[in-house]
């Protein structure tokens, strides 16, 4: 089941990142970057992470790429457009992109990932069996245990265990992405009322 | 049950990766390469959360992607403004076309 | 208290071959645990799928005759007897009928594709949505969150739809439909956010359970700042349905139909089959987030439904639950289809003023103010008047040390929540 599900989310996802290269026409681009965005958060459903997905779901797919379609329709000088990328372009980044995924595969294909889990384990002496807070029993349940550390404080490390020194949670970038954030809001709205300084054709 | 190892999300990230980079290189539409960057960050993110699950990250992956996502929307906001004026001044997104800054 | 419809429970039973109480002839022999969740799959979507239909087909014949009545008509009269019920089913066949046509000018794929991303997204919905006490097909932490992010992509097939026509008036529905929803989507999630400050959980589930016993539980009558964001949040979801009065997306009288110029037939259906069901489902999250959810209001009928040991009297008290949630919702149905029909249509530069300089600064000072609400009434309900479940909880919770260890580890930092999702202090304090 779980190898049937992530075929298809896998699939997806590839195929639709495929379709993005190999299309010309930009909405099409963003229709298929939906499908392959939308097949990424099914995927980190399967990776028992609910809230990273919805996330995705909710900013990516609902925010930005709506954003981007908007973005085409405030920037088409006419009906479907498409700006052609010159084939020799294609050819030498297809080339040197899948020489790239390969030696990316053969790295991580050769890399002994349970060894080096045990490993660290062996060091920190945490079992993946019983990490608290994203344990067997608590799949799926990060929610709560996201929240608490975005504000500072890390139920999954620290709950249960009598630490002198709590584990570091993330308030300080929290707050640095909020602020971050105002700051966007307020410099592309300033960056997009620029005054036209060309006379648009009046098609559209 | 059969299960997936961390290999196949891996490589799925890899291949989310490779195609940003592709898409980056090639296209000549300003949104396009916008696209590409989004590709690129969504195949980090599936590199994060597949961490989170079998290695040894624990909870700190999926914050990192979830800060991942933010600032991904952020910078399309950004991208798209500048998008918008260069099409102002331009009347087109071909980012060929933007070479005033060459001798 | 049977949640008989989660997805656990139902491939539960039918992975380890349990014999239904009720069909005692019928033994299900054990299957594997890939064809359990797939049977479980299945069961669902089949009943969410006949449920999808029904607001739609509900929906459309209360338009007609809301507004016939408010217009001083009759409304349709013959079809299928004496008050034109029938009138859906008729107008689906003939929609059936129709040729199924895209011009020329039109991207044919993404014309094609669109109604039923429209279609998908709003249906993918419904998967969230609680219809009684554990009566949901999936109950997730963050099934709020989901259901919202879900919803919002209906967005993206309008906007497709919009731009694939090839026509300009369909390019412009889409694009105002575009600025609109993502200007709507800002004070839509802040409002949705404060319910679940006060409940402490994302769970639609949850979040219903905390409004049991009598209706002052209800969140709306939480505090006066829940009572002024019902309102907002049910302006919003007018907005993210595109009902009048902020239709701008089909604006018939300047856009010819806005998005859905272009399209005919099956297709065009599709588009109002998926209007109506989210209007219901906008509705029914309302009920869910503001309105008690499920619970009738009267302590003692509700209390008399869960406390019983007979598991017969627990699903009647389900399926009463369902009927009240379905009424309640139906109300908001009505009140949506009440004011199309009464406001006039806003103009755009109307619409965006509405949302940002309005309603976005009210749902902040309302978050603000339940946020400050609930640091100095802690655990009050009724407008501070009364102690609520969530003070009992705590009390309950400080008097008996937990036994669970889990519970033990969750308990210093989430004290009400911990209490109020464990069912047995629910009841206790519910009297």
């Amino acid at each position: 089941m779980e190898l049937l599900l992530f075929t298809v989310f896998a699939a997806a996802a590839c195929g639709g990142a495929i379709a993005v290269v190999l299309s010309q026409n930009v909405v099409r681009m963003a229709f298929y970057l939906v499908i392959s965005l939308g097949s990424t958060a099914g995927l980190f459903f399967m990776l028992n992470a609910d809230f990273v997905g919805a996330t995705q779901l909710l900013i990516y797919v609902g925010g930005t790429v709506v954003l981007l379609i908007f973005g085409v329709m405030l920037t088409a000088s006419g009906p479907f457009l498409t700006i052609k990328s010159s084939p020799g372009d294609m050819v030498q980044a297809i080339l040197v992109g899948a020489l790239f995924l390969g030696m990316v595969v053969v790295t991580v294909l050769q890399v002994d990932w349970d060894g080096n889990a045990a490993k660290l384990e062996s060091r920190y002496g945490v079992s993946s069996l019983e990490r608290p807070g994203y344990n067997q029993r608590g799949e799926g349940h990060t929610t709560r245990s996201i929240g608490a550390a975005l504000l500072g404080a890390r139920f999954d490390k620290d709950l249960g265990k009598n630490r002198e020194q709590p584990s570091t949670g993330y308030l300080l970038p929290f707050e640095i992405v909020s602020v971050h954030l105002l700051v966007v809001l307020i410099g592309a709205a300033y960056l997009a009322r620029a005054k036209r300084r060309v006379n648009v054709p009046s098609e559209f | 049950m059969e299960g997936v190892g961390i290999n196949g999300y891996l490589a799925v990230g890899a291949v989310l990766f490779v195609c940003g980079v592709i898409c980056m290189a090639t296209k000549r539409n300003g949104i396009g390469v916008l696209m590409g960057v989004e590709l690129v960050l969504n195949g980090a993110n599936v590199n994060f959360v597949a961490f989170s699950k079998f290695g040894p990250l624990g909870l700190d992956g999926q914050i990192a992607s979830l800060f991942v996502i933010v600032l991904a929307a952020a910078e399309a906001a950004v991208a798209l403004a500048i998008v918008l004026n260069f099409y102002n001044n331009h009347l087109t997104i071909d980012v060929d076309r933007a070479n005033e800054l060459q001798g | 208290m049977m949640p008989l419809l989660a997805t656990e429970t139902i491939s539960e039973l039918l992975r380890e071959g349990i014999d239904l109480p009720v069909f005692d002839f019928w033994d299900i022999p054990p299957i594997g645990e890939t064809g359990a969740l797939i049977l479980a799959a299945i069961v669902h979507v089949a009943l969410l799928a006949g449920f999808f239909g029904l607001p739609a087909f509900a929906g459309i014949w209360a338009e007609r005759k809301v507004s016939a009545r408010i217009q001083d008509r009759l409304g349709p009269t013959r079809t299928g007897g004496r008050f034109g019920w029938l009138q859906s089913l008729a107008d689906g066949i003939k929609l059936l009928q129709k040729e199924d046509l895209w011009p020329n000018a039109a991207d044919s794929m993404l014309f094609r594709v669109a109604p039923y991303v429209v279609v998908v997204s709003s249906f993918a919905a419904f998967l969230f949505l609680p219809f009684s006490d554990g009566w949901v097909a999936l109950s997730l932490d963050v099934g709020l969150f989901l259901a919202l992010a879900i919803l919002s992509l209906e967005v993206l097939g309008i906007i497709l739809a919009g731009y694939s026509s090839g026509s300009k008036w369909s390019l412009f529905g889409g694009m105002r439909e575009a600025a609109q929803m993502v200007s709507y989507e800002v004070p839509l999630g802040i409002t949705a956010v404060i319910p679940v400050l006060i409940a402490g959980s994302m769970n639609l589930n949850e979040i219903g359970r905390m409004q049991s016993g009598w209706f002052w539980n209800w969140f709306i009558f939480h505090d006066p700042f829940t009572f002024l964001a019902f309102f907002v949040f049910f302006t919003v979801t007018l907005a993210s349905n595109k009902r009048a009065p902020f239709d701008l997306a089909e604006a018939e009288s300047e856009l010819v139909g806005g998005f859905h110029t272009e399209y005919s037939g099956f297709r065009w259906s599709v588009f109002f089959l998926a209007e109506y069901a989210s209007m219901y489902f906008v509705s029914a999250l309302g009920v869910i987030l503001f309105l008690g959810g499920w619970w009738t209001g009267i302590a003692p009928i509700d209390n008399f439904f869960r406390a019983s040991g007979d598991w017969r009297v627990n699903y009647l008290g389900n399926v009463l639950g369902f009927a009240v949630l379905l009424i309640k919702s139906s109300k908001l149905v009505f009140l949506q289809i009440w004011i199309r029909w009464t406001l006039p249509r806003l103009r755009i530069d109307q619409v965006m003023v509405t949302c940002l300089k309005y309603l976005v600064p009210i749902s902040c000072f309302l978050f603000l103010g339940a946020t400050t609400w609930s640091l100095l009434a802690p655990g009050r309900v009724a407008m501070g008047m009364k102690p609520g479940l969530g003070a009992r909880a705590i009390e309950a919770a400080v008097e008996t040390p937990a036994t669970e260890s889990e519970a033990a580890i969750v308990r210093p930092v989430d004290d009400a929540h911990v209490a109020m999702s464990d069912d047995s202090s629910m009841i206790g304090g519910a009297k």
